[in-house]
């Protein structure tokens, strides 16, 4: 399935990026993480981000569907 | 009325808290949030602020709901800056209206405490040294060259 992924902050440094569409198997954020995560090299273990998908905050094992937007979210630094 | 929003440019005191005004209204408090000129002993020349805008916005408008539901609040409304700020400029403002002192303050506490912990915005700090670093909670940040 495709992915359009959206990075921020640090994560958006490492990968080089704000953005991406990618081809995957990956059926939930917790797969997915795991394969973008060892090709970019993040520091965060999955346990320290949220994620959200189409603007909206969900769980790891939320059912994606193709053409999904993916965002990976390191802890939050507003205010 | 309440809103929470996102801003590139200098927020307008105010302007904003002409929301505010409501007759029941016995008490308002603001708190500014300014940028610091130092953080975790490092000296800090300026920073940028990144959101998710759509999620940042969703997540504000939540934390402005539970806050009225919470502390029977009259009017709220929060602002949060995007881009590039200098030392002293604004941040974030949070302004309530209650009909009396106990809830507006406590209120005004509670939401930005929630904002930040809850809302996709984040702050990378420029120091003096010419290293810039993302800000994530644990207290460190992670740093790059520039």
């Amino acid at each position: 399935m495709k992915y359009r992924l959206l990075y921020f902050a640090s994560l958006a440094d490492r990968a080089g990026r704000d953005s991406e569409t990618i081809d995957s198997a990956a059926t939930d954020p917790a797969a997915l993480y795991a394969e973008i995560a060892g090709r970019h090299g993040f520091p965060f273990a999955r346990e320290r981000l949220r994620v959200a998908v189409n603007g909206a905050f969900t769980g790891w094992t939320h059912a994606l569907a193709d053409g999904d937007e993916v965002v990976f979210l390191p802890p939050v630094s507003g205010g | 009325m309440s809103g929470f929003r996102l801003a590139d440019a200098a927020i307008d005191v105010r302007a904003e808290a002409l929301c505010l005004d409501d007759a029941g209204a016995g008490a308002v408090v603001c708190f500014e949030g300014r940028v610091r000129d130092h953080n975790d002993g490092r000296s800090v020349q300026r920073l940028d602020y990144q959101a998710y805008a759509a999620l940042a916005e969703a997540e504000g408008r939540a934390i402005l709901a539970e806050a009225v539901e919470r502390y029977d609040l009259r009017a709220c409304a929060a602002v949060h800056r995007t881009g590039s700020l200098a030392i002293g400029d604004l941040a974030v403002w949070v302004g309530v209206s209650a009909a009396h002192r106990d809830a507006a303050f406590a209120a005004c506490r509670w939401i930005i405490d929630e904002i930040k912990q809850r809302v996709p915005i984040w702050k990378n700090e420029h120091y003096a040294d010419g290293e810039s670093g993302w800000l994530h909670p644990d207290g460190t940040a992670v740093t790059t060259d520039g």
